[in-house]
């Protein structure tokens, strides 16, 4: 990154003990089931396992490994081993497994790890299909898994929909007991904030959790300060805008799982895919993985002649020099020219599939979206990108940061763009529409509430008192988004003169191109530098936020560097964007953001975690 | 209402944003491709033994990873369906060539003793015994064997047990007050799994009417319970529930979902017909009622369509083999593919364009997108041509459309239709701007000169002189217009 740092900025602590524990602790179970045995894991679960755990490890205790799937086992093993999500149509293809066995009449014995924890339904299902005694279930509590040096996930993707549709708390229990795990690792957390009813309860679990365990943390040097916890519904806005960032973009473009991405042929330009690793150890990734995507290119180029150049001093050595050139240096330029060509593969493709869809109208749709004029123009454009039967999730998340943007959308609007959408990709859809409508994700204003963001700027007063009073009566359902209030009030939109130059960003703003400050890395920046939410009452309110802030036991001593380490909780997702925004944050502000989330999510997730699928 | 166009027009003028393309013409694209060259040229200096690199198999994953060795076992097992024995050899042998790392782990290190591995050292310092069971809670012992004897814990601690995950017996809330009072508890403890385990037991202990009734007043119970009728598949009693709370938009959205699981077309087309009476919101109906009407309409034209295909007597069908059924596809889709086969048929049939119009009400925009891209992917340019004319009451033809025409002119090229036929509807393109981009980017001359003597943009007309062929009629006709405009200029003087 271009920008200079202000204060040095400390270095992350080192999450490669929370990869040893989850790795010692699956061999300890493992063990618990003598003798050789099958191991059947979950799909969900097979990444992250990847990243901690190799087959040689494993094949100290496990014969062959098998993919928990619709299709009946074929395992000839005596004792079988589930490792597994803890779910109800899990549960039932295991039981369905035990059940065949029992009817023709061999023996075996069955394990069934859970993980991160065991839920009690699943146990209620193993009893009704008569297999309860048959099985042994452990638990395996791997609720941490270190992405990369700043960025730990819980994998758990469905959290959010979970919680945030369903209004089921099953996970809050693990966000607590991992964050009393991070506590006591990392800890003690001197100073927690949070924002969300799920922050809240989240927050207030752990500290049980911590009373009761009455672990002594005195003495212990503390890395991670603070924590800040976050809902996911309480900023929907910038997980919904495009992507702008390196990473982002490669993210929303090949989907990056689990730390790593499948660059396909059109990428690598040979005929097979190579699997890459995305993270701070990539010597070029990590230099441009925050950058816009306009800058990207000078960098790389400036990267490619560099090497060029190394590679050229090689004329003119003796033969002394060369050898040292090839035993020294050849290998990191190797090393170096290979990430090199992925990363330009990756951006050449990215430009051809983003010039495909006319990214330009898109992105400038969403900026007036954003700001909040010409909004018919916008809607027309989305109406036409549905009517053209591109993309189904780009079609949905352009409809949905309309509605988050605008309050809802009118009910002729609303009317129009679903039965458009319906005829477009299919009328099932109706269900993803029910469900956006139930999570406040697209919604239709109520009778009378119909005012266009410009109306409401002219007359403020009295339609302010006047929508006030119709929400309060009407849209008891979901409540309302406010942005365009918040964003003034936060000033998310930059008014600036002159070029922004997004090759030297001066605020958060440039992950958006410098058209948008994303709101959950403002309000984290505002909190901290408040130290708590003293003059943010009037966003709070339009928030409809449960706020709390709070000191814990230890001492603040305010300069070290725990102090100036922040451990950002997001429940329900963090985009690339956000990482990228708050990184900036840290570097001018001399702090360390690390990020726990549920998942590494973006626009795209979100919406696919809408729609209804076959049981 | 809004702000002016002067007020929008200055806006983006002025605008902050580095306008930032992703265009092919861009310099930054052709600063990536030398990068690319350069890069490239480097590879027969680097020899491509990848013996640096991690080892991947056929499949891409790396040698080693779990999800590779799974597919290792996949194909081993599925390779080995006469003989269970030599899967067994195989899958092992697979993996045998594999280094055998020395056991790093040793769980006794970690959960016994202290200062073993060095490498641990500082989370044996960093943590007390107690903070040792906190990751590790109670692992000696297994759960299954735990038996909660003691039949005397408050619902609080029963609660803050199952918390921990717990066997606790809840036999002994008999009463309707302790079953609530243990169910505020678990809610107000926020842990779900709790809240379900005691719903399930309440489930089980209590008449529906009495445990619904219970749970209208507390909303956070409700929702675990919906949810974990759900996941078990309980629709009757899921469906009673909801009945029961009034909510009768869900009740008939809940049955709709049934049909995703519902494989056959026949019987898929009997449920959905059964679906229109159900309570939804009066403008769910209408979709609803097209969604057994769109499949009901597919099942015909399917059924014709492969006999006319296998018939072999229909050109269209042996041109154009189809791809795939019709059957469960979007309206859009459906409508595009009667354009594509069935353009020309009479209104009264089911697959023509104009019935399926008809009767979804298709809007015109829509329409004439889908009509569009099914006529040029055939290169019927009349029928494109067709689209687009009318005549207003005078006789004479003009041409409109219900879409701009850059969007026009988009399809039609992304179709590779000839310049003459695309250079007509760039013509057509209002925005000056737009339309001398696509004229340029698709080489309608015509276009490109008319716009600039239009413009009576001089200088650009001569620089376009350089981009035109020598000699053409391009060339001729930038000169006569450049020496028109002199004569003129002369005139006036």
């Amino acid at each position: 990154m271009a920008s200079t740092a202000r204060r040095d900025v400390p270095e992350p602590p080192d999450f490669g003990i929370l990869k040893r524990l989850a790795r010692d602790q699956l061999i300890y179970l493992l063990e618990q089931l003598p003798g050789r045995k099958d191991l059947f894991i979950e799909a969900d679960l097979m990444s992250p396992l990847d990243r901690i755990a190799n087959v040689s490890i494993l094949k100290h205790e496990v014969d062959k490994l098998y993919k928990v799937e619709s299709r009946p086992a074929l395992s000839t093993s005596d004792q079988l081993c589930f490792l597994v999500r803890p779910r109800v149509k899990t549960m039932k293809y295991i039981a369905d497994i035990v059940n065949a066995d029992k009817m023709s009449g061999r023996s075996r014995k069955y394990k069934i790890i859970f993980s991160p924890q065991k839920f009690y339904a699943c146990e209620m299902v193993l009893e009704e299909e008569g297999v309860f005694g048959d099985v042994t279930c452990d638990e395996w509590s791997f609720y941490l898994l270190p992405l990369d040096e700043d960025i730990i996930s819980m994998e758990l993707p469905e959290f959010f929909r979970d919680y945030f549709l369903e209004g089921d708390h099953r996970w809050i229990n693990s966000v607590a007991r991992a964050l009393q795990l991070l506590n006591s690792l990392y800890g003690p957390f001197s100073r927690a904030y949070g924002i969300g009813r799920c922050a809240k309860m989240c927050y207030e679990l752990w500290r049980e959790l911590e009373e009761e365990s009455e672990g002594d943390s005195q003495g212990r040097k503390p890395e991670i300060g603070n924590i800040f916890l976050m809902d996911r519904d309480t900023d929907y806005v910038t997980a919904l805008c495009s992507q702008m960032v390196y990473e982002g973009l490669v993210d929303d473009t090949f989907r990056i799982k689990c730390g790593s991405v499948d660059f396909g042929p059109e990428v690598t330009s040979s005929d097979k895919s190579i699997k890459v690793l995305l993270n701070a150890q990539d010597k070029v990734f990590s230099q441009i993985r925050n950058e816009h995507f306009s800058s990207v290119f000078g960098f790389l180029s400036q990267k490619s002649r560099n090497l060029q150049a190394q590679y050229d001093r090689r004329r003119g050595m003796d033969i002394k020099q060369m050898k040292n050139f090839v035993s020294q240096e050849l290998k990191g330029l190797k090393q170096e020219h290979r990430l090199l060509s992925l990363h330009i593969g990756a951006c050449e493709s990215i430009m051809k599939k983003k010039t495909k869809q006319d990214f330009q109208e898109m992105i400038k749709a969403e900026h007036s979206l954003l700001e909040g004029f010409d909004i018919r123009e916008s809607t027309s454009f989305i109406e036409e990108h549905i009517d053209r039967q591109v993309s189904p999730i780009e079609s949905l998340r352009l409809m949905c940061l309309l509605s988050i943007t605008e309050n809802g959308l009118n009910p002729k609007d609303y009317r129009s763009l679903k039965t458009q959408y319906l005829q477009s990709y299919g009328p099932e859809h109706l269900l993803t529409f029910h469900n956006l409508k139930r999570i406040g994700l697209l919604t239709e204003q109520a009778a009378g509430e119909t005012l266009t963001a410009v109306e409401s700027r002219v007359s403020k007063l009295v339609t302010d008192r006047a929508a006030g009073k119709i929400t309060d009566a009407f849209n008891s359902l979901a409540r309302k988004s406010n942005f365009r209030a918040i964003s003034k009030k936060l000033g998310l939109i930059p008014r600036l003169d002159g070029e922004y130059d997004l090759k030297m960003p001066r605020d958060m703003a440039y992950v958006f191109s410098g058209a948008y400050t994303p709101l959950s890395c403002k309000i984290i920046e505002q909190v901290l530098e408040r130290r708590g939410w003293q003059g943010l009452e009037e966003v709070l309110r339009l928030l409809n936020g449960t706020e709390f802030s709070e000191a814990g036991a230890a001492e603040a001593s305010p300069g070290r560097d725990s102090q100036r380490t922040v451990l950002a909780v997001f429940l329900g997702g963090c985009t690339c964007s956000e990482m990228a925004a708050l990184r900036f944050l840290g570097r001018e502000r001399g702090c360390r953001f690390i990020f726990l989330t549920t998942a590494v999510t973006s626009s795209g997730r979100l919406m696919e975690a809408m729609a209804e699928t076959r049981a | 209402m809004s702000r002016s166009r002067a007020d929008e027009e200055e806006y983006w003028h002025s605008s902050k944003c580095r306008a930032f393309t992703f265009d092919d013409e861009d310099d930054e694209l052709c600063q990536l491709k030398e990068s690319k060259r350069a890069v490239n040229s480097l590879r027969d200096i680097v020899d491509d033994d990848e013996d640096e690199l991690e080892k991947v198999s056929w499949s891409g994953e790396p040698v080693g990873s779990i999800s590779w060795s799974i597919k290792e076992t996949a194909s081993s097992s599925t390779s080995s369906l006469e003989g269970r024995d030599s899967s067994l050899q195989k899958g092992s042998s697979s993996n045998a060539a594999l280094p055998k790392q020395v056991s790093s782990y040793s769980l006794s290190s970690l959960f016994k003793g202290r200062n073993k591995l060095p490498s641990l050292q500082s989370l044996s310092d960093a943590l007390s015994d107690t903070g040792v069971k906190n990751y590790a809670p109670e692992l000696r012992r297994p759960k299954a064997e735990y038996k909660d004897y003691s039949s005397d814990w408050s619902p609080k601690d029963t609660v803050r047990r199952m918390q921990r995950g717990k066997v606790c017996s809840l036999e002994r809330f008999r009463s309707l007050q302790d079953k609530l009072v243990l169910l505020d508890e678990a809610v107000a403890g926020h842990d779900g799994n709790v809240i379900t385990a005691v719903l399930i037991f309440l489930k089980r202990t209590l008449r529906r009417e009495i445990l619904f009734r219970e749970l209208e007043e507390r909303q956070v119970a409700l929702c675990h319970l919906i949810h974990f009728l759900k996941e078990t598949g309980e629709q009757k009693m899921l469906l009673d529930l909801l009945r029961f709370l009034d909510r009768t938009e869900e009740v008939a959205l809940s049955q709709y979902r049934e049909h995703l699981n519902i494989q056959d077309v026949e019987k898929r087309r009997e449920f959905l017909k059964g679906c229109i009476g159900l309570p939804f919101s009066p403008e769910d109906i209408s979709h609803i009622q097209d969604h057994y009407t769109l499949l009901e309409r597919q099942i015909i034209i399917e059924a014709n369509d492969r006999h006319l295909e296998t018939a072999g007597q229909s050109e269209i069908f042996r041109k154009y083999p189809r791809k795939a059924s019709i059957l469960n596809m979007p309206l859009v889709t459906t409508l595009f593919y009667s354009c594509f086969y069935h353009y020309t048929e009479a209104e009264g049939t089911f697959s023509s364009p104009t019935n399926l119009k008809k009767t979804f009400k298709i809007p015109d925009k829509q329409y004439v997108l889908t009509a569009l891209a099914a006529r040029a992917k055939l290169r019927a340019w009349e029928d494109v041509d067709a689209l687009f004319t009318t005549k207003n009451w005078l006789g004479y033809t003009k041409k409109k459309a219900p879409i701009g025409f850059h969007r026009v002119v988009e399809i039609l090229q992304r179709n590779n239709a000839p310049v003459q036929v695309l250079q007509e509807y760039v013509r057509l393109v209002e925005d000056v701007e737009t339309r001398l981009n696509l004229a340029t980017k698709y080489k309608c001359h015509d276009v490109v000169i008319d716009t600039y003597r239009d413009l009576k943009d001089r200088i650009q007309l001569m620089a376009y002189k350089c981009k035109v062929e020598r000699g053409s009629a391009e060339e001729e006709k930038i000169n006569s217009i450049l020496n028109n405009t002199v004569r003129n200029t002369c005139f006036l003087l």
